[in-house]
């Protein structure tokens, strides 16, 4: 029951959306596609589902071809960001909507449309038309419709994107915890890296209709394989170092190599060190291998604490620390503070977004 | 949309007192308009109406119930019978191209639907003319299929078509074009053809703005006289159209006969006007009901 994306590129005039893309998503796994707007991965989503043909390349589904099989024809359920209900049809009938279509027995509709309202927890709703409903409800509603046909595989479009904050969170939980008991190959497209992160097992990061990296969610943020990876996955500071022999030296100070990072990373003279926010240490004190710096700002978020430091050259630094750490250095904007680098990632600095 | 909300929940809310002098201009402001649509429609449709009954209703009956007044009106019924069927199935075909199709030409495309309306219907019935009169291109193969098109019903029933031809589109494009495509594509992957599309998610969509276009194409057709009297030879008995009958009933100096006709024509051009606004109504409040979805 897996998805399998083979060499497929997809054009829109001059604009390429999807060049030579493959990947794999694993059966009764939850796959997402992330990427910026304009990374390719709504048409590469489209293309799947059949609702754009393909210029080259080729999809299979359960590992049977499916390029230039019709969309009805595919059995994969699709959910849309917009929810894309029947406005003319109660909660009901859009449930059922793809069982009727199939001319299934009038009591089976009915059955299965309870199964599943019972499944997105609308029970109480199923004579509804869909402007009576909630955001968070409609998208419900959509989910079950997709799933009612029994699809092969589930894909879902931004499914999150028009709802607020918080309805995303809990329907988010809700998804994950739905997919635990119904382990459906899932295909979910998102620019969020919060809601890829929470909710795959597998992320697929995309730019410029390309792959930057395939891996779990740990991989893709402790083992960027590319800047673009490395900056678009949780924030990070880009600092540029300069290499002489085994001494590595930012903005002028010397400083060790950190952590995860080997002399050979760059190999040129010149490369640049992407550090998360958490992998710097604040020191008061000057000393071996620290880059003096001044407070700029001090955000309190509660018990994390987010400082924007300057370096001398003027690059702004962001970093992240607990509220102890900050509260035992007594911090003020305007301190005087050294920086010491704990982790780090290096690529060749030639590199621009 | 907070913006529609805020300026639903004015037109919703009560109006603000009004000045003393005021008062005065909304009575003027209402006057106007009132005073001008009564000179323009209703005094003419009231002088219509007496004319007609001039006689009494029992010369009244008796006009509107002559067999040529019979076989006018069922005439006129079949051409605009004719012409609403095909400008349905067609105005729904052209505004689908219309809207979902993106080709080279659809600007053009869309400029020549409203060509009807842009032509005079006397020009219509002239085109007619040259294309199936003596020496018109489709004559030869009209003949060759044994069909009388121009002086008979078919050149009627044409040309009536296309004088109405734009209703259905005009009326169907916004619609089509308001409710977007990812309903179409829904019931695509969840199974349907492309039958069951139009079926079960467009034609329900677009159904109020179908049936005004269809009511206002009726309405059109029920009064179509230029093109018509052009195609027809307005033969008493054979091609003659209630609003031709009219015409010639005046030419003859029967005037209380061409009045009663030409109520008979009115009450339906009024009942056709109350249907629309049914429609319009339950349109407005279903768009209400169906908001944001």
């Amino acid at each position: 029951m897996s998805i399998e994306v083979r060499h497929v590129t997809k054009r829109f005039g001059g604009f390429v959306a999807s060049d030579d893309v493959s990947f794999v998503a694993p059966e009764g796994q939850v796959t997402s596609l992330l990427g910026p707007s304009g990374s390719g991965k709504s048409t590469l989503l489209r293309v799947i589902a059949g609702l754009e043909p393909p210029d080259a390349g080729e999809v299979y589904i359960t590992g049977s071809d499916a390029t230039w099989v019709r969309a009805q024809d595919r059995g994969v359920g699709f959910v849309f960001q917009h929810y894309a209900l029947f406005r003319h049809m109660t909660v009901a009938e859009n449930v059922g909507f793809g069982l009727v279509v199939r001319k299934q027995k009038r009591s089976e509709v009915r059955a299965r449309v309870a199964e599943l309202l019972r499944l997105v927890q609308l029970d109480g709703l199923a004579d509804r038309y869909p402007a009576q409903l909630s955001g968070g409800q409609r998208q419900r509603v959509a989910l079950a419709r997709a799933l009612a046909p029994r699809p092969r595989v589930l894909l879902l479009d931004e499914p999150f994107g028009a709802l607020d904050a918080r309805v995303r969170e809990e329907l988010r939980a809700w998804l994950r915890k739905l997919h635990d008991e119904v382990h459906m190959t899932t295909l979910l497209v998102t620019h969020d890296q919060e809601e890829a992160m929470e909710l795959s097992d597998r992320v697929v990061v995309m730019n410029r209709g390309k792959i930057e990296q395939v891996g779990s969610p740990d991989d893709i943020y402790d083992q960027p394989a590319t800047p673009f990876v490395a900056e678009f996955i949780g924030s990070t500071n880009r600092l540029e170092v300069k290499l002489d022999g085994d001494r590595a030296s930012v903005e002028g100070h010397r400083v060790d190599l950190p952590p995860g990072v080997l002399q050979r990373d760059g190999s040129g003279e010149s490369v640049a060190w992407y550090v998360r926010p958490h992998e710097v240490e604040l020191r008061l004190v000057s000393g071996r291998g620290a880059i003096p710096s001044d407070v700029v700002r001090i955000m309190r978020l509660g018990w994390v604490v987010k400082l924007e430091l300057r370096l001398p050259s003027g690059r702004v630094v962001l970093v992240q620390q607990t509220r102890e750490q900050v509260d035992e250095l007594g911090l003020a904007p305007g301190d005087l503070v050294y920086l010491a680098l704990r982790g780090a990632k290096a690529f060749p600095a030639a590199y621009s977004i | 949309m907070p913006s529609s909300e805020a300026t639903a929940a004015v037109r919703i809310g009560a109006r603000p007192p009004l000045r003393p002098g005021a008062a005065l201009g909304r009575v003027l402001l209402l006057l106007v308009p009132g005073a001008y649509l009564a000179a323009l429609l209703l005094a003419p449709l009231f002088a219509v109406v007496r004319a007609a009954f001039a006689h009494g209703p029992l010369a009244f009956a008796a006009a509107v119930s002559s067999p040529l007044a019979l076989h006018a009106f069922a005439m006129t019924a079949l051409t605009t019978a004719v012409a609403v069927v095909l400008n349905t199935a067609f105005g729904l075909a052209i505004a689908w191209v219309l809207v979902r199709d993106d080709f080279r030409g659809r600007r053009l495309l869309s400029g020549l639907v409203d060509l009807p309306f842009a032509v005079s219907p006397v020009m219509i019935g002239l085109m007619a003319m040259l294309l199936f009169g003596t020496g018109g291109w489709l004559l030869p193969a009209t003949r060759a299929l044994h069909l009388r098109v121009l002086f008979g019903w078919p050149a009627m029933a044409l040309a009536t078509t296309f004088v109405s031809l734009p209703l259905v589109v005009r009326e169907l494009v916004p619609v089509l074009e308001e409710a977007g495509i990812a309903e179409e594509e829904a019931a695509r992957t969840l199974g349907a053809s492309r039958w069951q599309t139009l079926r079960h998610v467009v034609l329900p969509t677009v159904r109020w703005g179908l049936l005004y276009g269809v009511v206002l194409t009726t309405a059109r057709c029920l009064g179509e006289f230029g093109a018509v009297l052009l195609v027809s030879g307005a033969m008493p008995g054979q091609t003659e159209t209630a609003t031709l009958l009219v015409y010639r009933l005046l030419e003859e100096r029967r005037d209380a006969e061409a009045h009663a006709v030409a109520v008979v024509l009115a009450t339906a051009s009024v009942a056709l006007l109350a249907a629309m606004k049914l429609v319009e109504s339950r349109r407005n409040r279903e768009h209400a009901a169906e908001g944001a979805a």
